[in-house]
């Protein structure tokens, strides 16, 4: 998967809620698409950019489109891991073992909040470039992150899924 | 401009938080953060509001809910706060046990003494059962004596106490 994911891509300034395209269901893609190509570069090189960050969806520049990108390589949580890559109109085919955790977007920058999330998924979606068609199995902090880029290309914030009222909290930028 | 910090209390009902707000709206105050729970089926909110209406103005905008006797009102202005940065790691104490007098004394004594800072608290009472849940930003390096020193508290008491780190993770 990691193939087509070349350097080259530009970084884009990420947009923060409430900046509406954030909460607009993306457009499905072309994969072969080389603006689809070029925009997954662009998300990758973004996502390198910012430090911490594991993940980015195309919402999160501007653009209402199933396209994201996820890093986890190196996270603590990690179990399975795949590197980086890039998918497009990607769907969950599975999801089980929900735990909660709190969560922070870069798209959200002052606020956390905990989230129930599936510790096991099943995600299909197609490589951009190729086209190809795969299914990505995996767990834990991986499944985490999936979950919340395919919550961006479908229009939701974590903000969306918070677990109570009293379940979203103050980010504190720790020194 | 100064910010205006209204505490209500009193018995229960639908619509409080309604004629609340709306009293704060017609008033062209902004609620910017809020919170509100019931505490031992007590109402209880606490909020900050900005705008050009004065204590005096929302007093008096309330007092219609406070007429009865069910509901008690404060309005103060205060001085807006920094946003301070923290300084730390942030945890998470959890206490369960038995209830005994000075249990959360004993325990935010610990935290205190060590040099940290908690930023929410939650504290039930249901039966005999106790139970006190904290988020504080411990400093650097102090989180294993902190530890220690809560086990120990936690012996006197005769509670179940953890300590663990407050987990957040940017997507």
């Amino acid at each position: 998967m990691q193939a087509v994911l070349g350097d080259g891509g530009e970084v884009r300034p990420v947009v923060a809620a409430p900046d509406p395209v954030l909460s607009r269901p993306g457009e499905r893609v072309d994969p072969a698409d080389p603006k689809t190509v070029a925009l997954a570069a662009d998300l990758l090189a973004t996502m390198r950019m910012s430090p911490g960050c594991v993940g980015l969806a195309a919402p999160q520049v501007g653009v209402a489109v199933q396209v994201f990108v996820v890093d986890v390589t190196g996270h603590p949580k990690t179990l399975t891991v795949h590197g980086a890559f890039a998918l497009c109109n990607a769907e969950i085919a599975q999801a089980s073992r929900w735990r909660p955790g709190r969560e922070g977007c870069m798209s959200v920058p002052d606020l956390t909040g905990d989230v129930k999330r599936a510790g096991q998924v099943v995600v299909t979606g197609q490589v951009p470039g190729t086209g190809e068609q795969v299914t990505v199995t995996t767990d834990a902090f991986e499944a985490r992150a999936l979950q919340h880029e395919l919550d961006h290309c479908a229009g939701l914030l974590f903000l969306d899924r918070v677990a109570g009222a009293h379940a979203v909290h103050p980010r504190k930028v720790y020194r | 401009m100064d910010e205006l910090a209204v505490t209500l209390i009193g018995h229960d009902r639908p619509g409080i938080v309604a004629e609340v707000s709306g009293a704060l709206a017609d008033l062209g105050l902004n609620l910017t953060d809020s919170t509100m729970t019931r505490l031992r089926g007590h109402f209880a909110m606490t909020l900050i509001c900005t705008g050009g209406a004065g204590a005096g103005a929302v007093d008096a905008a309330l007092q219609p809910m406070c007429a009865d006797g069910s509901l008690l009102a404060t309005v103060r202005e205060v001085r807006p706060e920094s946003e301070s940065l923290p300084r730390g790691t942030p945890y998470l104490v959890s206490l369960h046990g038995a209830d005994r007098l000075g249990i959360v004394a004993a325990v935010t004594r610990v935290l205190a003494r060590s040099g940290g800072n908690i930023t929410d608290l939650t504290t039930r009472l249901v039966g005999p059962l106790y139970v006190l849940v904290a988020e504080v930003d411990l400093p650097p390096d102090s989180a294993d004596e902190v530890a220690t020193q809560l086990a120990a508290t936690a012996d006197e008491l005769g509670v179940e106490v953890t300590i663990r780190p407050g987990e957040m993770d940017v997507l």
